[in-house]
């Protein structure tokens, strides 16, 4: 008897094993690489803000605020902020492009989430220094329509 | 069904000068990610709206390049500072090359 509840709950294991295997989602590595291929060099943590709800209920249009701690003048600006997703069949979610008529370095969005992950957004400098900011979303029903 | 698409903008119509001002856009398109099976199993062919450019009088304000992964009918919303009256001008391409454009007339007092 005991026998044979374990050896359910193996197969059981190795089922839902192979389904998680299955599905090809984007990883850490190609979100960094994504973010490494956009904005050359090593972020410092800071500056970057990222706001998003903590539980995302349908992850079809999930709202999402990146903002990045900057004066925006001629002098000294973003010039632009990479946003990228651990989770989702690919890495990239948004580039944005600013310059200093910009005013703020503040942007809203509704992103797709396939499943509970992180966000991670990497700001460029006008002088090439890089930041970055993450955020972890939890998702109830995933969102990529697949 | 390209015919629906309709760009829709919320921007104030005056503003001090130098007042940075919340800009909000929208489009109404499906952002098709080129993951989605129709009904045959067949897999929809990627088709989103890659791009939007913002110009305040020609010169360039804000550049966003969006993946499959911003949602349908993408809603961007971004600051612009203003030093002067102008005309704010939005143009959205999308990966057939097909493109829509929005303006709208900043009083600046």
């Amino acid at each position: 008897m005991i026998v044979s509840t374990l050896s359910r709950r193996t197969a059981l294991m190795a089922l839902a094993g192979a389904l998680v295997a299955r599905n090809a989602f984007a990883t850490t590595d190609q979100a960094r690489e994504w973010l490494a291929n956009h904005a050359k060099g090593a972020p410092r943590d800071g500056k970057v803000t990222l706001k998003a709800p903590e539980i995302a209920e349908n992850g079809n249009a999930v709202p999402l605020t990146v903002s990045v701690d900057s004066e925006m003048s001629d002098k000294t600006y973003v010039k632009a902020l990479y946003i990228a997703a651990e989770g989702n069949p690919n890495p990239g979610v948004a580039v944005y492009e600013f310059t200093p008529m910009s005013g703020k370095a503040w942007v809203s969005l509704r992103v797709r989430l396939q499943q509970t992950q992180k966000l991670i957004a990497v700001a460029e400098m006008n002088d090439g220094t890089l930041y970055s900011g993450s955020r972890e979303i939890k998702v109830t029903i995933g969102g990529c329509g697949g | 069904m390209a015919d629906d698409i309709k760009p829709r903008l919320r921007v104030p119509t005056t503003a001090k000068k130098g007042e940075v001002i919340e800009v909000k856009t929208l489009i109404t398109h499906p952002m098709e990610t080129g993951q989605r099976k129709d009904g045959d199993g067949k897999i929809v062919p990627r088709l989103i709206v890659n791009t939007l450019a913002v110009t305040y009088n020609g010169k360039p304000v804000l550049n966003a390049r969006l993946e499959p992964a911003v949602a349908a009918n993408p809603y961007l919303a971004f600051f612009v500072k203003v030093e002067e009256s102008g005309t704010l001008k939005f143009t959205w391409t999308d990966d057939n090359k097909q493109s829509w454009t929005a303006e709208s007339k900043i009083e600046v007092a």
